[in-house]
């Protein structure tokens, strides 16, 4: 199948595009962009003929038993899955793989394994990056660093794909160190103000830090399939196998896992390295879109998903109860949710919200719901990147690209009826109502938990859900109804609430010229236009739809008989829980209180109105979630500002004061004891040497009488000296 | 007798001495700029460059001639070996291996980028004739194998070296310079004295006495030659001339001084070639042969190491100076490097063998950017930029895609060195790995710290309206990073060469201790971990 054999040429195909917009891009008639989107769309064309090819190869699978050639037989693991109709064939994955390079006997390679999650996650990624990249030739249009920002969007998809066909791990951390890099770059593409390029390093240091766990993670992985076989491997598959082998002890194989995850709580916006998430949304939003909604901060969950087999052995998934995976998970749902209340910025509800729901992801990883987990990764990469475009439409046509409801939104859904609708479908789909698309992911994750023993989890997936509904009523009812309130300013840009006062002051010549070309005459809010609601009408239609691929009570589980992997994977023991009618009614029932809650609070005025103004108990408890639970003065007051300057001077002082002078005092007395014993040295030849080498050059004779007499000579006596006492040394030893 | 043997395998080289010209040419280029009247400094320049230009087309010449296949320990390759002092058993004894290859190679490229990036030195002449002894001196410590004469290159190289810093330095040049010399001298006097002792010890065991390296490395490695004790007495001088000038915390002092004082071509070739002596040393000498005190006394470096990586970038965070900064974040390297050494795993050595020649390519370009910089503002104060992205886009774009090089992000060369580093250090010493890997987020917080400073933001005052890079400058960074990203993406051609160097020194570590190197492939039950396609 000529797709699953080249699917290197999907990412291929966007790096070419970077290095040719980076140096000829200006040149082009549209400065590049028309270069980004040809390329991606060429990848995303490949990578529907790999999901064709794939499920072409699923379907053509002979039943278990005879499908076996060339694929992993690794401790019985690679036998079909028992599926609820019956046997499923095993399919292995197409695997593709090359030398990268070689050190004693270890080989580091590099290629491509394309099965299902890799192909699914190939026409997510390059369908949303095709999507975001139309956009934004219109939303980018006019900024000063249009190609440059063409050429980064084309770096990170080529990043994102490079990590998602990996075979071996190896490639997979270059794959996210590249996108971390991109992530860098983009959140940071308006660096003329600081708070933009404060957030880019606090995103890159944050990630990074769950990058050393990661690069543990791989090194141990590489360690694990060497205790497990004798011969260690990156190759993803062999990992698994060896994680599932049972001949490596548990503790080895927890310790993989933990570092493992490690990397995923920083990439992927989990408690407590979550803080960066909502500071990266200083980038421009359709980055936002793309990199912090629905690839790239996903990037931990696939690779959960990827490398199950070390989390399910290490953390013991099959056993229930509590594990590190399913509690940071858990936490993550509530803390992101209830943030997302106190937020005046329209991204930074988004921002929140997509903290909490890489939530649910990580924790339907950690109560072994795999299907359902990644499930979920695909509806949310939908309607979050969904919300994410439709609030930059807001910001773009409706606002004077200031992203704050309170002041500059408000009544919007009568001049913009394009983004009110398809906001208002994302909204419902990512609250999980029937049937749109979050329903029936997240509604499969909370059904797993439930039935694979993790209660206590089910529970926090339905608070979650309430909280969801309630604060995406207060967005849509704080941008879209009411009174429209924006008009007021001209140049407030896109960036994050807390810095408004600083950046107006800048007045940003650039971001107002943004302004002027893109509007031209426009005060009134309007429309966007098609460049902008095409790919918003086109993601409200996958919102709608895109979960019926795996309705159980209607028979269609398509997305399990696709993508779950049936080679080096726990398939006879994952739990595949029957659709549980009243478990669905219960957790759309409880969304559906959610809004109303929010309804009768916001619409109609019910409840403690202003109670934080009235009460210091829930003032406190405002301040608390308003300074986003101190975790982030922890970081950067505590912990940065103490190495950077506290630790760090004491460290130099250190330096300066004890380990240098101990060198200048031992200088200064045995100089005291080298000007006494001068006048035994024979000065001439080494003197004479190097003056005469100085005098030789013509004209260095200044410098060579910086040479001070008497220094050298001195140092002539610390050689002999040093020369006797080792002698002296070396005689007593032998 | 087994060194005898190993010490006829050579493959003498009968025809062009290409080793012994890679050495002399620079001496010759210094003469002849020495005849050169001071008023013609164009002529001077020219000489300069042709020098340096020819000697990298000889290195070029002898990578283009090393033969991949043919090694073994103590197998080199162009072996050269004359008599000359030969009362005292000293020869004129050159050759090459996998270890030094690239270290010929970087040397020789440095020399005429940094050359180029000090078109506007005062009182060139003086100034090059320093630099050609300082390429020569440097050729020489990587190529010999007699003792004696890279003990005299090792010292020789300090004159140059004091002179460039002295004469063409910073403000506080004197201060910077005499440190320099005096602290590296210091730890050169231990490394003599261990050379003394080996080779005097070999006499009285009844030999003639012999600097041949490839004649003392397997005696003095053979069970029982040496007591145990001496040898670690021997291990631990050599390692103090070594780890001077790496340099090893605690004995990096110098450095920062040496490095912030120093003229832009000085810190190059100090941070490029000049600081691998002190590992050279390390894998050439001190471990092939004390290898029983190396696995005792591994774990000190290691610790040391350790210390390096982490306190030379907690160190590089606070400094106010970008020169000091990137001069610290050296420590840093070199510690990976140590790191990989004294892991005493084939992937360990490889690793920082490669690390060795990625930093001389990144450090190298950080320190001619920085020197641009420098030439425009007069100032390295961090705090005195702002918003060069805007003003200086060319440069700004270099100087963070060299910094993103140097922090060791994937595609740049860094990353191979430093995975590999790490990788090998797992193997044998776990927690060592661990702990050196948060040097890695350390990395991107002092630079990137640097870099928002320096380069984000609207500039003002005297950083606005600064003349971007001309084409002579770009053509002495645009080389070192592209080497960089090449080796990132395609690190073979240096690996196929480095790692057979490794994997000989590991099994000549093997065969003269107990110490065993873990397995990590080809050993025990193998299980198909290969998938097939369709």
């Amino acid at each position: 199948m000529f797709f699953l054999d080249h699917a290197w040429l999907v990412p291929l195909i966007p790096a070419v595009s970077f290095v040719a917009i980076l140096f000829f891009g200006k040149r082009l008639p549209r400065n590049g962009a028309e270069l980004g989107v040809v390329s991606v769309g060429a990848s995303f064309v490949l990578s529907c003929g790999a999901l064709i090819g794939w499920v072409q190869r699923v379907n053509d699978a002979k039943p278990a038993g005879s499908a076996l050639g060339g694929m992993v037989h690794a401790f019985g693991q690679s036998v079909g899955r028992l599926g609820a109709e019956g046997h499923v064939a095993a399919v292995s994955p197409v695997v593709h793989h090359l030398t990268w390079w070689r050190s004693g006997g270890i080989e580091f390679g590099a290629g491509t394994q394309i099965d299902g999650l890799a192909v699914m996650m190939m026409f997510v990624v390059t369908l949303i990056s095709f999507l975001v990249h139309v956009y934004s030739t219109e939303y980018m249009h006019g900024d000063r660093r249009f190609t440059y920002f063409f050429a980064a969007l084309s770096l990170f998809t080529a990043s994102m794909l490079l990590l998602v066909v990996a075979d071996n791990t190896l490639q997979l951390l270059v794959g996210w160190e590249l996108v971390g890099l991109c992530s860098f770059m983009l959140i940071g593409h308006w660096w003329e103000e600081k708070p933009n390029s404060d957030a880019a390093l606090k995103a890159f240091l944050t990630t990074r830090t769950g990058d050393v766990g990661l690069t543990i993670g791989v090194i141990m992985t590489f360690f694990l399939v060497q205790r497990a076989t004798g011969s260690g491997s990156f190759n993803i598959l062999a990992v698994n196998s060896a994680a599932l082998s049972g001949h490596v002890g548990h503790s080895f194989v927890f310790w993989c896992a933990l570092a493992l995850f490690i990397g995923i709580i920083g990439k992927s916006g989990q408690f407590p390295l979550h803080t960066w998430l909502p500071d990266a949304m200083a980038g421009p939003t359709p980055v936002s879109a793309l990199i912090h909604a629905a690839t790239m901060v996903v990037a931990g969950v696939y690779l959960g998903a990827r490398l199950f087999p070390v989390f399910w052995t290490g953390f013991n998934i099959h056993d229930g109860g509590v594990n590190p995976m399913a509690l940071i998970g858990g936490i993550t749902i509530i803390i992101g949710a209830a943030l997302a209340f106190v937020q005046d910025d329209i991204k930074k509800v988004l921002a929140y919200s997509t903290i909490s729901q890489l939530g649910y992801m990580v924790m339907g990883l950690g109560v072994g719901a795999w299907t359902a987990a990644v499930f979920h990764l695909f509806t949310h990469a939908f309607f979050k990147a969904n919300l994410f475009l439709g609030a930059g439409s807001v910001s773009h046509s409706g606002a004077h690209h200031s992203f704050d409801m309170k002041k500059d939104m408000g009544g919007l859904r009568k001049y913009m009826p394009i983004t009110f609708a398809t906001f208002l479908i994302g909204s419902l789909a990512l609250a999980g109502i029937f049937p749109l698309a979050g329903f029936w992911s997240k509604d499969e994750i909370l059904v797993t938990a439930n039935a694979a023993n993790y209660k206590f989890f089910f529970y926090v997936g339905l608070v979650g859900a309430f909280m969801t509904a309630a604060y995406m009523t207060r967005c849509i009812y704080l941008t879209f109804f009411g009174e429209y309130r924006g008009g007021h300013a001209h140049a407030a840009p896109e960036l994050d609430g807390t810095a408004h006062g600083a950046v107006e002051d800048v007045a940003d010549a650039h971001l107002a010229e943004v302004a002027e070309a893109a509007h031209g005459h426009h005060d009134e809010p309007h429309e966007s236009n098609g460049l902008i609601t095409v790919p918003l009408i086109v993601l409200t239609v996958f919102s709608v739809l895109a979960g019926f691929i795996n309705a159980a009570p209607f028979h269609i589980e398509k997305f399990r008989d696709w993508f779950e992997p049936r080679v080096a994977f726990p398939v006879s023991t994952i739990v595949h829980p029957a659709f549980s009618w009243p478990k669905a009614i219960i957790s759309v029932a409880i969304a559906l209180a959610g809004f109303a809650v929010a309804y009768a609070y916001y619409w109609l005025g019910l409840g403690p109105q202003r109670l934080a103004e009235r009460n210091p108990l829930a003032r406190a408890g405002k301040m608390f979630l308003v300074k986003k639970y101190y975790l982030d003065d922890l970081y950067e007051k505590v912990i940065v500002a103490g190495i950077k300057g506290p630790i760090a001077n004491a460290v130099y002082w250190v330096n300066q004061h004890i380990i240098d002078n101990v060198l200048n005092y031992t200088g200064r007395g045995a100089k005291a004891l080298g000007e006494m014993t001068y006048e035994y040295i024979d000065q001439g030849v080494i003197d004479g040497a190097v003056n005469g080498l100085a005098a030789g050059t013509g004209e260095a004779g200044g410098a060579a009488r910086q040479l001070q007499t008497g220094r050298l000579q001195f140092y002539a006596l610390l050689l002999v000296l040093a020369v006797g006492l080792f002698s002296l040394a070396l005689w007593i030893a032998s | 007798m087994v060194h005898v043997l190993a010490a006829s395998s050579h493959a003498t080289n009968q025809g062009f001495p290409l080793l012994t010209a890679l050495i002399v040419l620079p001496f010759i280029g210094a003469v002849v700029a020495l005849l050169v009247p001071v008023r013609r400094p164009e002529l001077i320049r020219v000489v300069g460059y042709i020098t340096t230009a020819a000697t990298f087309g000889f290195a070029v010449y002898l990578l283009a001639d090393f033969n991949t296949a043919q090694h073994g320990f103590q197998h080199y390759q162009l072996v050269e070996r004359h008599r000359w002092m030969g009362e005292f058993g000293v020869q004129w004894f050159l050759g090459v291996d996998g270890i030094s290859l690239f270290m010929v190679a970087l040397n020789a490229l440095l020399f005429p980028l940094g050359l180029l990036a000090s078109s506007k030195v005062e009182q060139p002449k003086s100034f090059i004739v320093w630099m050609l002894l300082l390429e020569g001196a440097v050729m020489g410590v990587f190529l010999a194998l007699d003792l004696i004469v890279f003990f005299i290159f090792f010292e020789f190289v300090l004159v140059p070296m004091y002179f460039i810093i002295a004469g063409w330095g910073y403000d506080n040049r004197r201060y910077a310079a005499m440190k320099f010399f005096l602290y590296t001298m210091a730890g050169s006097a231990f490394l003599l004295v261990g050379i003394l002792s080996v080779a005097f010890l070999y006499q009285r065991a009844g030999h003639a006495l012999t600097f041949d390296s490839t004649v003392l490395v397997p005696w003095a490695s053979a069970h029982g030659s040496l007591a145990v004790i001496t040898s670690k007495w021997l291990f631990l001088a050599f390692a103090v001339g070594f780890a001077v000038k790496i340099p090893l915390f605690p004995f990096h002092t110098w450095l920062p001084d040496a490095h912030t004082q120093a003229p832009t071509a000085g810190s190059v070739v100090l941070a490029g070639v000049m600081l691998k002596m002190g590992t050279y040393g390390f894998l050439r000498f001190s471990v092939p042969m004390f290898p029983q005190a190396a696995v005792d006394l591994a774990p000190v470096l290691l610790v040391l190491a350790v210390i390096g990586i982490t306190y030379g970038a907690i160190v590089a965070a606070m400094q106010p100076d970008l020169k000091r900064l990137i001069a610290y974040s050296s420590i840093a390297h070199l510690g990976f490097v140590v790191l990989g050494t004294f892991a005493l795993t084939t992937q360990g050595i490889s690793g920082g063998l490669f690390t060795m020649l990625s930093h001389g390519l990144t450090t190298g370009a950080l320190f001619l950017l920085v020197g641009m910089l420098s030439d425009r503002r007069h100032t390295r104060e961090i705090a005195a930029f702002g918003g060069l992205w805007k003003s200086i886009p060319v440069f700004a774009g270099l100087f963070i895609a060299t910094a993103f090089a140097s922090i060791g992000l994937p595609g740049f060369s860094g990353f191979v060195g430093e995975f590999l580093a790490l990788l090998g250090a797992f193997l044998t010493s776990r927690w060592y790995a661990v702990v050196a890997t948060t040097g890695v987020i350390l990395a991107a917080v002092y630079l990137l710290w640097a870099v928002q400073r320096a380069f984000t933001g609207e500039p003002e005052g005297e950083n606005v309206g600064l003349p971007d890079l001309s084409l002579r400058e770009l053509a002495t960074v645009v080389p070192l990073l592209a080497l960089s990203l090449f080796l990132g993406f395609h690190p073979r051609p240096v690996l196929d060469r480095v790692d057979p160097a490794s994997r000989d020194l590991i099994a000549h570590v093997e065969q003269t201790t107990k110490y065993r190197q873990p397995a990590v492939a080809n050993n025990g039950p193998k299980v198909a971990a290969t998938v097939g396609g369709k």
